[in-house]
């Protein structure tokens, strides 16, 4: 694999996961539990679309085939996605929404904070412009798990069952393969081993805050640095991508 | 302890001198129920107004248009928040709007009952629905009641991008495939006699105008407005080459300004009453997000009591 084809992999993979949590974070605009929440939400989504829109239009430039981020984003099937399984999950109520959410913004902070020093001044400009912006992502939804950790009990109960459903798509978000070898080697892919532990040390501090505990017996499930996906993925592209497929001439 | 004359005789100074009246002043309970009923209408408006077009985040077209989309339904909650908050000057919290609001008790654009069936609707309602707001939001920055007119200022601002984005769509559209032509076609097939009405009932019909001008609630009347809109919008159509579906418009230069066709009031009439097409669907979804909610609030507020008792007890 040469350099540019693993950096053309590599910038989908971190696209691809911000534009189909984009996706799924804007199903809840309009549908908030109250105004400000939705407004915030629907900010978050606007800052991680805008992370999808950058890296996407590098993947274009990069793959140098004359395709565009709009055909990257909405010609492409699904076993040519690499979006991590988190990020297709349902949203399920607005505990599992604010959950993942904040497995993922503690994740990226930490990513973003690494891929900053990329010696990819694309990547690098991108991570460094997305950094503050996760920066309050993340004050926003580690305060929420907190308030559903020790709000009410049905509160509790609910980001209990969150925690449970999703913890078996975090061990995927830190696995490495060719990709990660060959552009580790040119000091542009981040050491996601080397943040592991950090990450892991951040949500367990907002877990015990909130007293939750992580379950017992999870098989962690994998695929997506394959684009082996779950089945929510092929749903959320049908609806994304219906249009410009049926117009495939048409500009918008 | 200025006397009732007084008070009142401050209040129509200041309708006069075109000063603001502020929350802390005086001023007559009609002037302060006709404000709650139209702010919170117009807040209620942006809040509903938000379903038909979120209805399209999922399947827009192309990043760009993702991107403005979202950014524009979020802008529609901010009016929204503006508005309430303006609404709660006046001696009502925003609970109790909503509530008028979700037991269907409290009005709303009726334009938003009607739904946003392809992409080019997105156009149409930035282009129209949107275009049409402007008109009647330009002439309330210069209202009586002060924080109104400040939300409208800042409100103002942000509707005329979302007036050009539409219209950038539907030039898009326009400009493009058969089939692309065809549905910006559509849209203002259907959107047109709607937007129309938008400015209410002619003015014969409408018992409220006058005194509502007289309070500079309102600055123009509903036929003149809709006047305005349709002289503008026309000749935006004919850039375009759409059609606007009117046999009987026609330029008339004795009046400097078009002649048009009535839309149908009996169907502006049934769609207030809770007929339209979307009426059902928008109060709906609307229960639903916040009954759905109900348990985040209240987490939230179990919350922030148990805080308040940590930091008493401390
Ligand atoms: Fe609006
Ligand atoms: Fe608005
Ligand atoms: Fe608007």
């Amino acid at each position: 694999m040469t350099t540019q084809e693993a950096l053309f992999k590599y910038t989908l993979r971190l696209s691809d996961t911000s534009l189909i949590l984009a996706q799924r974070l804007s199903e809840w605009t309009s549908k908030g539990p109250f105004l400000e929440e939705d407004l915030a939400l629907t900010n978050i989504a606007l800052d991680i679309l805008g992370q999808a829109n950058s890296l996407l239009e590098y993947a274009a430039k990069t793959e140098g085939k004359g395709r565009s981020s709009d055909d990257l984003a909405f010609f492409r099937n699904e076993r040519e996605f690499y979006n991590t399984l988190l990020v297709e999950q349902p949203n399920g109520d607005y505990a599992q929404t604010i959950l993942r959410q904040c497995l993922i913004d503690n994740f990226d902070l930490l990513f973003y904070q690494e891929l900053a020093k990329s010696k990819d001044e694309t990547l690098a400009a991108i991570a460094a412009k997305s950094i503050k912006e996760i920066t309050y992502h993340v004050r926003h939804t580690s305060s929420w798990v907190d308030r559903f950790g020790n709000g009410t009990e049905e509160s509790h109960t609910r980001i209990q069952n969150a925690l449970n459903e999703l913890w078996r798509f975090t061990d995927e978000l830190f696995e490495m393969n060719e990709v990660d070898a060959v552009l580790l080697k040119e000091k542009i892919a981040v050491d996601l081993q080397a943040i592991k532990p950090l990450w892991k040390k951040q949500v367990d501090a907002i877990l015990e805050k909130a007293n939750l505990k992580l379950p017992e017996t999870v098989f962690m499930q994998t695929g997506s640095r394959n684009a082996k996906h779950t089945e929510h993925l092929g749903y959320i592209l049908a609806e994304m991508q219906y249009l410009p497929r049926m117009h495939p001439t048409a500009k918008w | 302890m200025s006397n009732a004359v007084d008070v009142e005789k401050n209040f129509n100074s200041k309708l006069e001198k075109n000063d603001f009246v502020e929350p802390k002043d005086w001023m007559p309970e009609n002037y302060r129920k006709h404000l709650i009923r139209q702010i919170s209408q117009h807040a209620h408006s942006e809040i509903i107004g938000m379903l038909p077009e979120g209805n399209w985040i999922s399947r827009a077209p192309s990043l760009r248009s993702k991107m403005v989309l979202l950014a524009k339904v979020q802008d529609e909650g901010g009016h929204g928040l503006y508005l309430y908050t303006a609404a709660e000057t006046l001696g009502i919290s925003r609970d109790e709007l909503l509530g008028a609001l979700h037991t269907g008790k409290a009005k709303y654009s009726s334009i938003f009952n009607y739904p946003t069936l392809t992409w080019a609707d997105i156009g149409a309602v930035g282009w129209l629905v949107d275009g049409a707001a402007i008109m009647n939001q330009v002439m309330l920055q210069r209202t009586s009641y002060g924080p109104y007119s400040r939300a409208m200022i800042r409100i103002c601002k942000e509707e005329s991008f979302h007036q050009r984005q539409g219209y950038e769509i539907m030039c898009r559209l326009s400009f493009g495939t058969e089939a692309q032509k065809e549905m910006a076609q559509d849209a203002l097939n259907r959107w047109w006699f709607p937007t129309m009405m938008m400015f209410g009932p002619p003015d014969k019909d409408s018992p409220n105008s006058e005194q509502a001008i007289k309070w500079r609630i309102k600055r123009e009347t509903n036929d003149e407005l809709r006047q305005k809109f349709v002289d503008r919008t026309v000749e935006q159509a004919e850039f375009l080459g759409l059609t606007i579906p009117d046999k009987n418009l026609k330029w008339n230069e004795t009046k400097k300004g078009y002649d048009f066709s009535e839309p149908n009031w009996e169907e502006f009439y049934n769609v207030i009453k809770g007929n339209g097409p979307c009426n059902k669907e928008r109060l709906e979804a609307r229960n639903k997000a916040h009954s759905d909610g109900a348990w985040v609030r209240e987490a939230a507020m179990a919350y922030a009591e148990k805080k308040k008792e940590n930091i008493l007890a401390a």
